[in-house]
């Protein structure tokens, strides 16, 4: 498998990312694996990571008094979390694997100071956040349309 | 016009609200019909509703239809049982010209019941597997019970060189698959967009944005054929029921390219 340093520049959501920017990233980033079953993190948590998934798939998802239910999964390449740009920094959802999994996480709280100090490189990360953000929201707002449920004249 | 008679053989409950009828004639003539057409299906004493063939063309000896039960025909087609005789009219419309994506590959897109119509398109498919690159089908549900032709997929997966992507709407904790928009598939799967064919069918909201989506990957709007499944009456031009601007749907449909449909689709009032 190939390091941090060697996966980040090639992957799509930080393509365009220059080198100083991918290297400091990189710092802040570390190999995480979960089993299939294990939590990457809980509703109520603090949100201090991030994560790019480089193997397996997490279900977001929300408990109710009687089950829990899945509100979407992530699969590998895909990203995972923006509460960390939000705050006050916390979890709203549990990130559940359903697979074995691998990850890079993000050290957040680090970066959150950095994207102050800079914010040239805070606006590039924002670039790439707000689009996972639009697509997640577009996702839920065509599923309350309940399309496959009753027609939908 | 009249309603060829049809014996129920079989009735097979797929999900909670969806059955597969296979009939056959009760004359013994074959019928002919190509992937994509539909057939007006009689119960009598109730009335007729346009349903897609879900069945493989070249068992012209029995005819497949797979019906939700959403209003009054549809619930007295999936009350049938064997033995029990309904109309059939047609072969109907359009069909999926499956052949038009030889030598490239074939992204199928299908949403909720929308995967019946496209499974004799996936058996023609099947049928000549070597004459097509990568075939890749993406399919999606409202919940893991609705998934339709559960073994199908399996099979096709596993025998036929189909990579078969599922999602669903909402899915429950024990539920280990994907959950999210089919359209969400559209943008991972593997294939060479410039060369492919894509067949779309579902509600007609997911298949606006499978359609973008496909559009914005590259597929050509010619080849990139929805059926649109309106409202229809008489299914062979002639009272209008199914008009879509200058379209009749059951006739110019209701498999239609997107360089034809794109326009009509965005208007909400057609
Ligand atoms: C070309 C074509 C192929 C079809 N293939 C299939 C199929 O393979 N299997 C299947 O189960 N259904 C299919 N349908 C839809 C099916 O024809 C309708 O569900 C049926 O006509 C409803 O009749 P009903 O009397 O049971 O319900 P109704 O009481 O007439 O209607 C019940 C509800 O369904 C809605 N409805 C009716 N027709 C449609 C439609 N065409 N599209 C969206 N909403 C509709 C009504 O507005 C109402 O909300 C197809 C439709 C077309 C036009
Ligand atoms: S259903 Fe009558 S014209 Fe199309």
């Amino acid at each position: 498998m190939p390091t941090i340093d060697q996966y980040l520049p090639d992957h799509p959501f930080f393509t365009g990312l220059d080198a100083a920017t991918t290297d400091l990233l990189a710092g802040c980033a570390m190999n995480v694996h979960v089993r299939a079953g294990e939590f990457l993190f809980r509703e109520g948590e603090a949100a201090d990571h991030f994560y790019v998934l480089r193997h397996g798939r997490i279900a977001i998802e929300v408990r109710t008094p009687a089950r829990g239910v899945v509100l979407d999964t992530v699969d590998d390449g895909d990203v995972v979390g923006w509460s960390w740009m939000v705050p006050p920094y916390r979890w709203a959802f549990d990130a559940r694997a359903t697979q074995d999994t691998s990850a890079v996480a993000f050290d957040a709280a680090c970066l959150r100071g950095k994207c102050d100090a800079d914010p040239v490189m805070g606006y590039q990360l924002m670039k790439r956040f707000v689009p996972v953000m639009n697509h997640r929201l577009q996702s839920a707002r065509i599923r309350l349309l309940d399309l496959y449920g009753d027609f939908v004249d | 016009m009249l309603p060829r008679p049809f014996v129920v053989r079989r009735i097979h409950q797929d999900t909670r609200d969806t059955y597969t009828l296979v009939l056959e004639p009760a004359d013994g003539e074959p019928m002919d019909f190509r992937p994509g057409q539909f057939t007006m299906l009689h119960a009598f004493g109730v009335g007729d509703a346009p349903i897609s063939i879900s069945g493989d063309h070249r068992r012209t000896d029995r005819l497949e239809q797979t019906v939700r039960n959403v209003g009054s025909v549809t619930a007295a087609l999936v009350a049938a049982v064997p033995g029990t005789v309904l109309g059939v009219r047609g072969p109907y419309g359009t069909g999926w010209e499956v052949d038009r994506g030889r030598g490239g590959d074939v992204v199928v897109v299908a949403g909720g019941i929308g995967l019946a119509p496209l499974r004799p398109a996936i058996f023609e498919l099947i049928a000549h597997r070597d004459q097509y690159e990568r075939v890749v089908l993406l399919y999606g549900a409202r919940t893991p019970e609705d998934i339709l032709f559960g073994d199908d997929l399996r099979q096709w997966a596993e025998k036929s060189r189909i990579v078969v992507e599922v999602t669903v709407d909402n899915g429950q904790h024990a539920w280990r698959g994907r959950v999210g928009l089919v359209t969400q598939l559209v943008t991972r799967a593997g294939f060479d967009a410039v060369r492919a064919l894509a067949l779309v069918c579902g509600p007609e909201v997911m298949m606006r944005y499978a359609a973008q989506a496909l559009s914005d990957r590259g597929v050509r709007s010619e080849r990139l054929r929805l059926s649109m499944e309106r409202n229809m009456k008489c299914g062979v031009g002639l009272c209008g029921h199914c008009q879509l601007r200058e379209l009749f749907l059951c006739v110019d449909g209701p498999v239609l390219g997107y360089d034809r449909l794109a326009p009509l689709m965005a208007r909400a009032e057609l």
